[in-house]
């Protein structure tokens, strides 16, 4: 094996992943940092121009108010944000975002990003918070403005982060990174006084519906790994409402988007004998108050209603897009003008966002005009900036927080210096892309205050950086050492390689703790011995061997969705209630449970001990 | 759906540093096959279908075949994409045709200027809960704020 060398890159404020909240982070710390000159440098594991989750484009915005047209205040995003996430949302995060998100979505316009227009000027709204766009080339747009704020020679790409360093002299405080270059055999050390953590939420964590080919055509992006959990988890970051996963109802196996059928097109969603889900099982939302009653109804009791039918046997379920194209087209007279128009919104939709949905509408001859489709629920994610909240637990901003929820700097974790945006701030959910960049830019300028107030030098431990190191390349060791003990690599009696091990992840995933395929549902003893299994799993992770490194990136991501399994369980363990029913139901807790959890329960990682210790935080409410 | 390549058509982006394909893949799939020296896609199962490869490739030489454990062979979806927008060719499995074109940008490519017209940052700003360009961008006057 060829020995690695190390490349040490001095910094002040390094921002790890460079998707939209990244690019975020990047933009606006570059723009503070000018005053004081300091170096603010973004590392990504692929190419900036199409990284993160929004790589392949998007058909909408998701988090915009519109304030200059009085259309919605932060305040009535805060009560619909309450009321989706079953009473459970930092507030003056969801607030804080609210109240910014316009400016950056303005900025995209001006820098080129095409949006839907309205006869009176306004952007087109597909629902309430949402706005369409014409948004293949939305990430190259962004990516372009960060690259052109920090400078291309402080963008380091196809760099993948495995650790955070701590102070040496102080474990409260981050001293930077530690990474492998994924195009050749080489170490980079960043060295920074202040980290923001912008990488991705996790998939892959849980079986998806295809295993074979079809594997990797999951909903979120595939190279969302669970990084920007596991590196502050290790790091000793104190992480909040890692069990407050998201599964979605998405067109079948495409897992197309259904948002613009629903809110736009008004698409219902019905039974395979004609039954609307919604109606038949209106008094199941009475078990579930206050939440249950509220509009609109949440996602995962929105879910709940159809996995309850589901359950009686009357599936398949299909999105009626036959109904609703065909009123649409009443509703215009048949002109074929705006027939087109309405038609090529429709696959636009997918073509923006989900080609693969497009492709197989394709391949099955549907015509979503004269057939409905197939939806069905999909397996878990953990990420923060749908509608769910996992990722840290982070200082509110100085103007809003509650003093609970307050310490020192806007989006700065229990780790001093380390900030988190995106998919890696917990509890604040319905970000989506435009709140995530806004997020990061929120991160990017208390970062700078931080150094401001903080300028003295940091050092990383020596003998830690060295350990890191070494253990980077350790697949590619174990590859070498065990591949005499076998005439073909795949079956080895003392390794296996990435994808065996992640799938062996998913199978424990699936089963113990509420997959897809155990219908969401899980008790105690079943995560106990979940957990039993996740440990021996661990265990085995050090016979992770990679051949070359592009496994050894693999290797690495089966480490990021390690942890967030672990993480994940055990906050489930913890939750004794149900929450989030159509997200996952705790068998021995079937029941929503307010007098004890409403809370947000948090979790830290003792990395030299191995213990997890949990505890609760208060819920306040920021406005009535 | 994911990627295969097209060897008549693939030349492995000899005039350029790497393939184009290898350098924009997110998910590190796409990567050259020095001793023919074409590209391939190296982990199929892991292809989001994001179609980045597809884009960029200069040879066209880079399509979609749906998934084989769920998608029923016969149809094709290609893109055509330009400075400023997109044509997308949607063909059924009974061979009809779409034909769809989308804008995909307004301005130049490489001409945005992020900080532009904005004042310089200030030291004495850095503590308050503004952004840049907020006096700009926001498109109110004030930033909202709750009492505490």
């Amino acid at each position: 094996m060829v020995t690695p060398e190390t490349e040490v890159v001095e910094c002040d404020i390094l921002i790890c992943g460079g998707g939209m909240a990244g690019c975020g982070a990047a933009h606006e710390a570059a723009y503070w940092a000018k005053a004081k000159g300091l170096r603010v440098v973004m590392v990504e594991k692929a190419a900036v121009e199409r990284s993160g989750a929004v790589a392949m484009g998007l058909s909408a915005i998701n988090c915009y108010m519109g304030m200059k047209w009085g259309e919605n205040q932060p305040e009535d995003f805060v009560h619909y944000v309450r009321q989706d996430l079953m009473g459970l949302s930092r507030e003056d995060l969801v607030y804080d975002i609210a109240r910014h998100v316009d400016s950056s979505v303005h900025m995209f316009e001006e820098w080129g990003l095409p949006i839907f227009k309205t006869a009176d000027g306004r952007y087109k709204r597909e629902g309430r918070w949402q706005v369409m766009i014409h948004g293949e080339s939305y990430k190259p747009i962004v990516a372009e403005a960060a690259k052109k704020a920090l400078g291309e020679q402080n963008i380091y790409e196809r760099i993948f982060i495995s650790h955070l360093l701590l102070d040496k002299n102080d474990s409260g405080r981050i001293a930077g990174a530690v990474g492998f270059s994924v195009r050749d055999p080489k170490i980079y050390v960043f060295k920074a006084k202040a980290v923001i953590c912008a990488a991705g939420g996790a998939t892959q964590v849980f079986r998806p519906h295809a295993v074979g080919e079809g594997l990797g055509r999951i909903w979120y992006a595939p190279w969302n790994t669970g990084s920007v959990y596991k590196l502050m988890i290790m790091a000793g970051a104190e992480m909040t409402q890692m069990e407050h996963r998201l599964v979605v109802a998405r067109f079948k196996d495409g897992y197309g988007p259904v948002g613009m059928w629903f809110l736009l097109f008004k698409a219902v969603l019905k039974n395979a004998y004609g039954e609307e889900v919604e109606k038949k099982w209106a008094d199941l939302l009475k078990e579930w108050l206050p939440y249950g009653g509220g509009k609109p109804i949440p996602t995962p009791l929105r879910n709940h209603q159809m996995i309850r039918d589901h359950l009686e046997g009357n599936g398949p379920h299909y999105l009626r897009t036959d109904e609703a194209l065909q009123a649409m087209f009443a509703q215009v007279q048949n002109d074929p003008k705006k027939l087109r128009e309405i038609e090529s919104d429709a696959w636009e939709d997918f073509l923006d966002m989900t080609m693969s949905q497009a492709l197989l509408w394709a391949s099955e001859n549907v015509d979503p005009a004269k057939v409905p489709s197939e939806v069905v629920l999909t397996e878990p994610y953990l990420m923060g900036s749908h509608a769910s909240g996992t990722g840290a637990w982070v200082s509110g901003p100085e103007d809003i927080a509650p003093k609970e929820y307050f310490w020192g700097y806007n989006r700065m974790t229990t780790v001093r210096g380390l900030f988190a945006a995106g998919d890696g701030v917990g509890g604040s959910a319905h970000k989506f892309s435009s709140g995530s960049y806004t997020e990061g830019r929120l991160a990017g300028k208390a970062a700078v205050a931080y150094i401001y107030d903080n300028p003295q030098a940091v050092e990383a431990e020596s003998d830690r950086v060295e350990e890191v190191k070494k253990a980077l390349f350790a697949p590619l060791e174990v590859y070498e050492k065990t591949r005499p003990l076998t005439t073909r690599g795949q079956v080895n009696p003392d390794a296996f390689g990435p994808k065996q091990a992640l799938l062996r992840l998913q199978k424990i995933m699936d089963e113990y703790c509420a997959g897809q395929g155990a219908g969401y549902i899980t008790n105690a003893p079943t995560l106990k011995r979940g957990l039993e299994l996740l440990h021996m799993l661990r265990d085995d992770l050090s016979r992770l061997a990679a051949s070359d490194l592009h496994e050894l990136l693999r290797a690495w991501e089966v480490w990021d969705r390690y942890y967030c399994a672990e993480a994940h369980m055990r906050h489930m363990l913890f939750r004794e209630e149900t929450r989030w029913p159509g997200y996952y139901y705790r068998g021995d807790f079937p029941k929503l449970d307010d007098a004890n959890w409403k809370c947000f329960t948090v979790s830290r990682f003792d990395p030299e001990k191995s213990e997890w210790v949990l505890s609760k935080k208060p819920y306040v409410a920021l406005i009535p | 759906m994911p990627t295969f390549v097209n060897p008549n058509k693939c030349d492995g982006c000899q005039a350029l540093d790497r393939p184009a394909c290898m350098y924009i893949c997110p998910n590190d799939l796409m990567t050259l096959d020095k001793g023919l020296g074409k590209a391939y896609n190296q982990e199929p199962d892991q292809c989001w279908e994001c179609y980045a490869c597809v884009k960029t490739c200069p040879q066209t030489a880079i399509e979609m075949r749906g998934y084989a454990d769920v998608v029923p062979f016969g149809a094709r979806l290609a893109p055509l994409r330009g400075t400023d927008s997109i044509i997308w060719t949607v063909k059924f499995r009974n061979n009809e045709t779409k034909r769809f074109r989308f804008p995909i940008r307004t301005t130049p490519w490489g001409s945005i200027e992020p900080f532009q017209g904005l004042a310089d940052a200030k030291v004495e700003d850095v503590k308050n809960p503004n952004l840049c360009g907020q006096e700009k961008f926001l498109g109110v006057d004030k930033l909202p704020v709750v009492a505490q």
